[in-house]
C-alpha cells in the first residue's frame, strides 16, 4: 500500500455534522487518505456524502471531530471541487471558466489562459476554448468543470456525483478519461457516487456509507492487479467486485 | 417554452401586425370621410400625417426636449439604481433600512408629488428630470437587487473555495449574474422615464422657451388644434416604441452569446 512511513494527506477523526434543523447528517466518521489515493464514497441518497465532502472542502464546519491535513498544511487551500452540475459561469467561455481559479489567486490573465488552454486539451476539449457553456453538450460541460478543478494542480480533488446527470455512454467515456488522467498524474481523489459499477471501475478504495445518521459502515479495496486487467469493465473479476460491493451496500441499508 | 409558438417564420412576426395596423388606419380614414367627422372631433390619419409634416419644426424641437429629459432621467436612474443595488448587496442592514423608502417612492403616484417637486426645484426642466427619474428608478433598483442575489449557490461556494475577495465575487460573479435582470429593468424603465417626463410636464403645464411634447399636446388642446394634438401624440408613442426597441436591442447584443432570453434564434 501507500508508504507506511509517509503521513496521510487527509485525516478525519470522529467527524460529525448536525444541521441547525436538527438533522444529524454525518456521525463519527474516521477516514484517512494517502497521497495518490482514489477513494469512492458510496451510499444511498441522503446518507451525508455531500455533507462530508463539503466539510473536507472547508465549505461547512463539522459540529464535532477534526479534519486535518497532516502531510502538508497547504493542502487545505489546494482543493479542486467538481459539483454534480457543471456549475460554469454562463457568461464566460470555456477558456475563461477554466482560467478562473488561477485568476482568483492573482495570476495574470495571459498566463492563466495559457494554462487553461493546456488543461482543456488534456480533458479532450482542444478547439472549444472560445465556446460558451450554452453551446456545449452535458458531457463537454462536465469536462470543462473537471479541467477547472484540475487547472490549479490541486493536492486533493473532490468530486460530488459528477457524472450522475449524464447518459451512460457519456459517463463511460468520462470514467475512462478520468481514470487515464489519474493514472498519468496520480492526484488524490474523493469521488462521491451512488453507482456501484462506477465506484468499482474507478476507485482503489470504496467506502460504503449508511443513512440516518450518515456513517461509514464498510470499506472495500479493489486490488491494483485486478484494475490493471485488460477489459476490466467486462471481466468476471469486475462483476465479482460489483457483487461484493452491492452486498456491502445492501447490508448497510438493512442496518440503517 | 412552447415550440409551437415559435414555429412561424420571422417575417410573419413583422408583417402580421403591420397588416392589422394598415387595416385599422384605412378604416379610420374611411370612417372619418364617410361620416364627415369634423377634424376638431377626430382627424383622419392622413390629416394627422400632414400636420406632423407641416408642424415638424416646433414638434421636433419639443421632441428633442422630451428625449433629453427622458434619457437624462434614465441614465441617472440606471447609475443610481445599479449603485444602490450593489450597496444593498454588500450590506443587509443598508438594504433593510433603505428599501422601504424606495418602495414608498415607487408607490406614490407621480402626478401627486410632481407639483411639489416643481415648486421645490427652481428649474422646470430639473423638476421634470426628477419626476422622470423617480418613476424610472425603481424597476432598475429592484431588478438588479434580485439579480445580484441570484448568483448560483454552487458558484458562490466555488469562489469561496478559491478564497475570492469580496470585490472578486462582486465583479466576477454577482454583477454578471445580475446583468440580465438589470437589462430587463432598464427596458421597463425606458418607457417609464418617458411617461414620467410627459406626466410631469402635463402637471407643470408651463411651456417657456423649451417645452416638450406634453406641452404641445396641452397647447394644441387649448387651441382646439386637434390634428396637431394627435400628431404630438403619435410622436410620443413612436418615441416610446423606439426607446423600448433600442433597449431590447442593447439587451440582445449584450446577452446573445450566453443568456437564454436572448437566444431565441436557433443557431446551427
Ligand atoms: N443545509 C442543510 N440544512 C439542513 N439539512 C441538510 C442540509 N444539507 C443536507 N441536509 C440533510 O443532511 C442529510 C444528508 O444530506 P447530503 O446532501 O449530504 O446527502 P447525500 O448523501 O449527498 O445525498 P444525495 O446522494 O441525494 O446527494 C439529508 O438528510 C439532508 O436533508
Ligand atoms: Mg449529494
Amino acid at each position: 500500500m501507500h508508504g507506511l512511513q509517509a503521513p496521510p494527506l487527509l485525516t478525519l477523526r470522529g467527524v460529525s455534522k448536525r444541521f441547525p434543523t436538527g438533522t444529524l447528517a454525518v456521525e463519527g466518521v474516521d477516514l484517512s487518505l494517502a497521497r495518490g489515493d482514489f477513494l469512492a464514497l458510496l451510499g444511498p441518497s441522503g446518507c451525508g456524502k455531500s455533507t462530508l465532502l463539503r466539510m473536507i472542502a472547508g465549505l461547512i464546519e463539522p459540529t464535532a471531530g477534526e479534519i486535518s491535513f497532516p502531510a502538508d498544511r497547504e493542502a487545505r487551500r489546494s482543493i479542486g471541487f467538481v459539483f454534480q452540475e457543471p456549475t460554469l459561469m454562463p457568461w464566460a467561455t470555456a477558456l475563461r471558466n477554466v482560467a478562473l481559479p488561477l485568476e482568483l489567486s492573482g495570476m495574470r490573465r495571459r498566463q492563466a489562459e495559457e494554462r487553461a488552454a493546456a488543461m482543456l486539451q488534456r480533458v479532450g476539449l482542444a478547439g472549444f476554448e472560445r465556446a460558451y457553456p450554452r453551446a456545449l453538450s452535458g458531457g463537454m460541460k462536465m469536462r470543462v468543470s473537471i479541467a477547472r478543478a484540475l487547472v490549479t494542480n490541486p493536492r486533493l480533488l473532490l468530486m460530488d456525483e459528477p457524472f450522475a446527470a449524464l447518459d451512460e455512454i457519456t459517463r463511460f467515456r468520462l470514467n475512462n478519461d478520468l481514470l487515464a488522467l489519474w493514472q498519468a498524474e496520480r492526484f488524490t481523489v474523493v469521488f462521491v457516487t451512488h453507482s456501484v459499477f462506477e465506484s468499482v471501475f474507478l476507485a482503489e478504495r470504496i467506502v460504503v456509507m449508511a443513512p440516518r445518521p450518515g456513517r461509514i459502515v464498510a470499506e472495500l479495496r479493489i486490488p491494483p492487479e485486478d484494475r490493471a486487467l485488460p477489459e476490466f469493465r467486462t471481466s468476471a473479476t469486475y462483476a465479482a467486485h460489483c457483487r461484493e460491493v452491492s452486498h456491502a451496500l445492501e447490508r448497510a441499508m438493512a442496518e440503517g | 417554452m412552447s415550440t409551437a409558438l415559435r414555429r412561424e417564420p420571422r417575417w410573419v412576426r413583422w408583417v402580421a401586425p403591420l397588416i392589422v395596423g394598415l387595416l385599422a388606419l384605412g378604416s379610420w380614414e374611411w370612417a372619418v370621410r364617410a361620416y364627415e367627422v369634423p377634424p376638431y372631433i377626430l382627424p383622419g390619419p392622413v390629416l394627422i400625417g400632414q400636420t406632423l409634416l407641416r408642424d415638424w419644426g416646433t414638434l421636433s424641437t419639443s421632441l428633442w426636449v422630451t428625449l433629453q429629459i427622458t434619457f437624462a432621467a434614465l441614465a441617472v436612474a440606471a447609475t443610481l439604481g445599479l449603485a444602490l443595488a450593489v450597496l444593498f448587496a454588500q450590506s443587509r442592514a443598508i438594504e433593510i433600512s433603505l428599501f422601504p423608502y424606495a418602495v414608498i417612492l415607487q408607490v406614490t403616484p407621480i402626478v401627486a408629488i410632481a407639483p411639489l417637486i416643481i415648486i421645490w426645484a427652481d428649474d422646470v426642466r430639473l423638476a421634470l428630470l426628477i419626476c422622470a427619474w423617480i418613476v424610472a428608478f425603481f424597476p432598475i433598483l429592484s431588478n438588479t437587487t434580485v439579480g445580484l442575489n441570484s448568483a448560483d449557490a454552487n458558484l458562490q461556494d466555488l469562489f469561496r473555495l478559491y478564497g475570492a475577495t469580496r470585490w472578486q465575487v462582486l465583479t466576477r460573479l454577482r454583477l454578471p449574474s445580475a446583468m440580465p435582470f438589470f437589462l430587463a429593468g432598464l427596458r421597463i424603465s425606458g418607457g417609464l422615464a418617458l411617461i414620467g417626463a410627459i406626466v410631469a410636464e402635463f402637471v407643470a403645464g408651463t411651456g417657456g422657451r423649451a417645452s416638450g411634447l406634453a406641452y404641445r399636446i396641452l397647447e394644441a388642446g387649448y387651441q382646439l388644434q386637434i390634428p396637431r394634438m394627435f400628431a404630438a401624440l403619435v410622436l410620443v408613442s413612436a418615441t416610446g416604441i423606439a426607446i423600448f426597441g433600442a433597449l431590447s436591442w442593447l439587451s440582445y447584443l449584450l446577452l446573445r452569446r450566453w443568456h437564454e432570453s436572448a437566444g431565441a434564434g436557433e443557431s446551427g
